[in-house]
């Protein structure tokens, strides 16, 4: 007879959401973590970089006081402040996901997993934080275990806590860099440069595809690198990392671009370059676990080539998103407890908490017309929004790209204040698999930088009301 | 044990008819191969035969219901294990009101073509299933099923609370037979809205007029008029043909054929001359098609018949391998049966060549409408004496001008004329068309 029902294995986004609805199930389910509960996503990603990103964008905006008719003097921060708060909300965070934890009965085995061959699902061998190590059982096993920056040893971006940094350290300085050399211009990256720059840094963004944040529509990359440069932060794309070095006074980065080499001085440098799957140290290799480019290789309700074993999140592959996590891990488990699920096919959105933000959902321009999609695209810019120019936020606006023929809204691309909590409307359109006439009939309250997601979804179909 | 009869395929493109007539009512014993129904197709009347026997529970759709839907249930019979249904009961059953489908789903609008007015047409209004629910499906997948003329009620759900999705409806296309490329029929899916404005609107006061509803006839023959018109680049060819030989040569082929009862019209020559006239310049017998040009291996020719309340083009089938007087007979009976609409489906679907004939109207020329998907049709017009110029000096001939519509994907100018040259050669000198 097995321990539990079953096991999740890491505490992040997906694991700690999975095992609270296998509670809800009627599942007995323990959670393995050698680290933190919430992962990631609680304690070193998505929320400690929204404390400072919203500390950061405080500060920023008292600079800029005088468009609202207001002024302030002594403008200041205290930057170990700024961290400490960023930590004390991770910290109320993490303390939830105990509390839920808790309530849900679901039994944390603090320490690192290992797995053997089991009967039916695998063994899970934890080496307890505490001392020792325990051998559970269960009928089923979920692989969370996430992932964590990739480092490119090669050419020195390694980081060492110093003067070359990954998201960890980016998150707990001691103190605010004066210059700062960021590789890579996805989110991470783009996030930490906002950040940073708010506070007054000199910021360079080095990015190796030929514009800035790649997997965004392309003119989304072009305006977010207008609104960038605005605010002060330079950028090298199309450019390749040679060589990382530590200097004197911190470190030197070696850029080629266009056939041009150069050297990037700064004091810290921020190694943004992707990620790479947690799937070491775990034993998976003993099972035959079937892996692709380092990722669990797991079907569509996260099932693998071993029996009894899941994976879900970002150690099963792209997005590399808390919600995408969440959203596996739910499903994998009502797949688990054989409750039937309704065909829903959800696109996956994707924000990045910068100065402006940007948000997106489905597919870019390009991709729709790859996929073979005869496309209609609408635009719709915040500058002639009634409630942007009121606040101050014209910057930015919403694209719409819907299927010529169908009508479908294959994908939906914002960058501006706040796009991140609106960018829901759009998927929710998405996934009811509604129509451009859905989104013509839906009333957009007055006045809202939301009516521009209107507007975008009327000019798509030559329609554009205020402009 | 009950068995339903279901609304019959007439055609592998039929979706609905109108139930014309019952020829049996609640009580009465049929065996197999009874006629127990007249349905009305686009086209034709047919009689609906029993296949199995039994005694008829419940007629479950009035006579005279339109827009029945192919397959659904139109009778009850007891199965032939089961007692005949006592008489007594039969009458009552007769009286109740059994779930008709007499109200059957509006008929689907007609979906948007590809193009930019498609995705800006209106939503298509939501089906209901035969039960009166309505049917609970995705905006997309609605209108997907819609362009793909499939059924929603008919659709299994697969999405939150049994709505129908989108990879539901990919899943019923991907199963759905494939409409035959050579069946004359165009998918409704293609024909696409036109906005129309009202009479009203366009200034014609409503009470000044009394309103024929469209049948299926009509509806046909306005959606694929309409698709072939609009969507095919068609041209016409006209040539003048004189036909005094023809006319001599056909008083001495019904002097022959008399005593037999036989006799051969005009029109059975052109349709005889048609048919050589395509074995000689096959590229006349071709029909376009995305994947390619197809050559039809015979001349299959349909000949225009005006019938009540429209027209039919029933085929000469091989019309090639077929002598003059086998052509005429076929024709006689075709338009015959065409006129008490009692053609099969086959024998008016289909045909590579149309041949449509008004000179007995008086019309001197005209050209027709193609028709989907062959690549010409013949308009023949009246054949009159006219004055000509022979050698220089006026004289009179017996002329009949024909036009030829090509579509100009498969038949251009050069071959539309070549084969008017040749067809002109055999009608001036019909002694030719039996070599």
């Amino acid at each position: 007879m097995s321990d539990f029902d079953l096991i999740v294995i890491g505490a992040g986004p997906g694991g700690y959401v999975a095992a609270i609805r296998a509670s809800q199930l009627g599942l007995k389910t323990a959670i393995v973590e050698r680290e933190n509960l919430g992962g990631i996503c609680l304690n070193w990603g998505c929320i400690p970089t929204k404390a400072l990103l919203k500390s950061g964008e405080v500060y920023e905006q008292l600079g800029h006081l005088d468009a609202y008719g207001l002024s302030v003097t002594g403008r200041s921060f205290d930057f170990a402040k700024v961290v400490e708060r960023s930590r004390g909300v991770a910290k109320q965070l993490t303390a939830g996901v105990a509390f839920l934890m808790k309530k849900h009965k679901i039994e944390v085995i603090e320490g690192a997993a290992k797995l053997e061959k089991g009967q039916g699902a695998p063994k899970v061998v934890v080496a307890l934080k505490a001392g020792g190590s325990r051998t559970v059982t269960a009928k089923s096993v979920i692989l969370a275990t996430g992932a964590r920056a990739r480092t490119i040893p090669a050419i020195g971006a390694v980081p060492d806590g110093k003067a070359i940094w990954a998201y960890r350290e980016a998150l707990t300085p001691k103190a605010c860099p004066k210059s700062l050399v960021v590789i890579g211009s996805g989110a991470i990256g783009i996030e930490f440069a906002s950040f940073y720059r708010a506070l007054g840094a000199e910021v360079t963004v080095v990015e190796a595809v030929d514009r800035i944040m790649p997997v965004e529509d392309e003119e989304i990359s072009k305006a977010a690198q207008k609104a960038f440069e605005k605010r002060g932060i330079k950028f090298r794309v199309g450019a390749k990392v040679s060589k990382v070095e530590k200097t004197k006074g911190g470190v030197s980065v070696a850029v080629e671009a266009g056939g041009k080499a150069e050297t990037l001085e700064a004091e810290v440098c921020i190694v943004a370059v992707g990620i790479a799957a947690n799937t070491e140290d775990l034993g998976l290799e003993a099972l035959g676990l079937k892996l692709d480019r380092g990722h669990v290789v797991a079907d569509k309700h996260g099932a693998t080539n071993v029996a009894g074993l899941y994976a879900i999140g970002d150690v099963a592959g792209a997005p590399w998103l808390a919600h995408k996590a969440m959203h596996d891990g739910v499903h994998c488990v009502e797949h688990i407890a054989g409750v039937k699920t309704p065909t829903v096919t959800a696109p996956v959105p994707g924000c990045t908490y910068a100065n402006p933000q940007v948000a997106s959902v489905g597919l870019t321009e390009a991709a729709a017309k790859a996929a073979g999609h005869e496309v209609k695209v609408g635009r719709f810019p915040f500058k002639v929004n009634g409630k942007a120019i009121a606040a101050s936020e014209t910057e930015g606006f919403a694209k719409t790209v819907f299927d010529a023929k169908t009508g479908a809204l294959l994908g939906a691309h914002m960058i501006g204040h706040e796009v991140t909590e609106m960018i829901q409307g759009y998927t929710i359109a998405m996934t009811m698999e509604g129509t451009e006439e859905d989104l013509f009939a839906t009333v957009f309250p007055h006045p809202t930088m939301s009516e521009a997601m209107h507007e975008a979804a009327l000019d798509a179909f030559g329609k554009p009301l205020h402009i | 044990m009950s068995i339903e009869i279901l609304m019959p395929a007439l055609s592998p493109t039929m979706e609905e008819g109108s139930l014309a007539k019952w020829h049996v009512k609640v009580g009465d014993t049929v065996k197999a191969g009874d006629v127990i129904a007249e349905i009305e197709t686009d086209k034709a009347t047919m009689e609906v035969e029993a296949v199995d026997e039994g005694t008829v529970e419940a007629l479950l759709v009035d006579a005279g219901t339109e827009g029945v839907k192919v397959n659904a249930p139109i009778a009850r019979l007891s199965g032939d294990d089961a007692a005949p249904a006592p008489k007594a009961e039969a009458p009552k059953a007769e009286d109740k009101p059994e779930p008709k489908a007499d109200k059957p789903p509006p008929p689907a609008a007609p979906s948007q073509a590809a193009g930019e007015t498609g995705a800006t047409s209106k939503a298509p209004p939501a089906p209901v299933s035969a039960s009166g629910d309505r049917v609970m499906a995705s905006p997309l997948a609605r209108r997907l099923a819609q362009a793909a003329g499939l059924d929603l009620a008919a659709i299994k759900g697969s999405g939150p609370h049994g709505r129908v999705v989108k990879a539901d409806v990919d899943a019923a296309r991907g199963k759905a037979p494939a409409a035959p490329a050579s069946a004359g029929e165009a998918a409704p899916a293609t024909a696409a809205p036109r906005q129309t404005q009202t009479l009203a609107q366009m200034g014609i006061p409503d009470g000044s007029y009394d309103l024929v509803p469209l049948d299926g006839m009509r509806k046909t023959i306005a959606r694929r008029m309409t698709d072939s018109f609009r969507d095919i680049p068609h041209f016409p060819l006209t040539i003048d043909l004189e036909i005094d030989g023809l006319l001599a040569a056909r008083a001495k082929i019904n002097a022959m054929l008399e005593k037999d009862g036989g006799k051969v019209s005009v029109n059975d020559l052109v349709l005889k001359a048609v048919a050589v006239a395509l074995k000689r310049v096959p590229e006349a017998n071709a029909s376009y098609s995305p994947e390619g040009i197809a050559m039809h291996h015979h001349a299959d020719i349909a000949m225009a018949v005006a019938i009540d309340g429209g027209l039919i083009t029933p085929i000469i089938r091989k019309a090639d391998t077929k002598g003059l007087a086998q052509i005429a007979a076929e024709a006689k009976d075709l338009a015959g049966r065409a006129r008490d609409r009692k053609l099969k489906p086959e024998e008016f679907q289909g045909g590579t060549f149309s041949v449509s004939n008004l000179g007995m109207m008086g019309i001197k020329s005209f050209a027709s409408i193609i028709n989907e998907p062959q690549g010409c049709i013949m308009s023949v017009g009246a054949g009159e004496q006219r004055p000509v110029v022979k050698n220089g000096e006026l004289a009179i001939a017996t002329v009949m001008t024909v036009t030829l519509t090509c579509d100009h994907r498969v038949v251009d100018g050069a071959i539309g004329s070549k084969f008017l040259q040749v067809f002109k050669s055999l009608i001036e000198d019909p002694l030719t068309m039996i070599v």
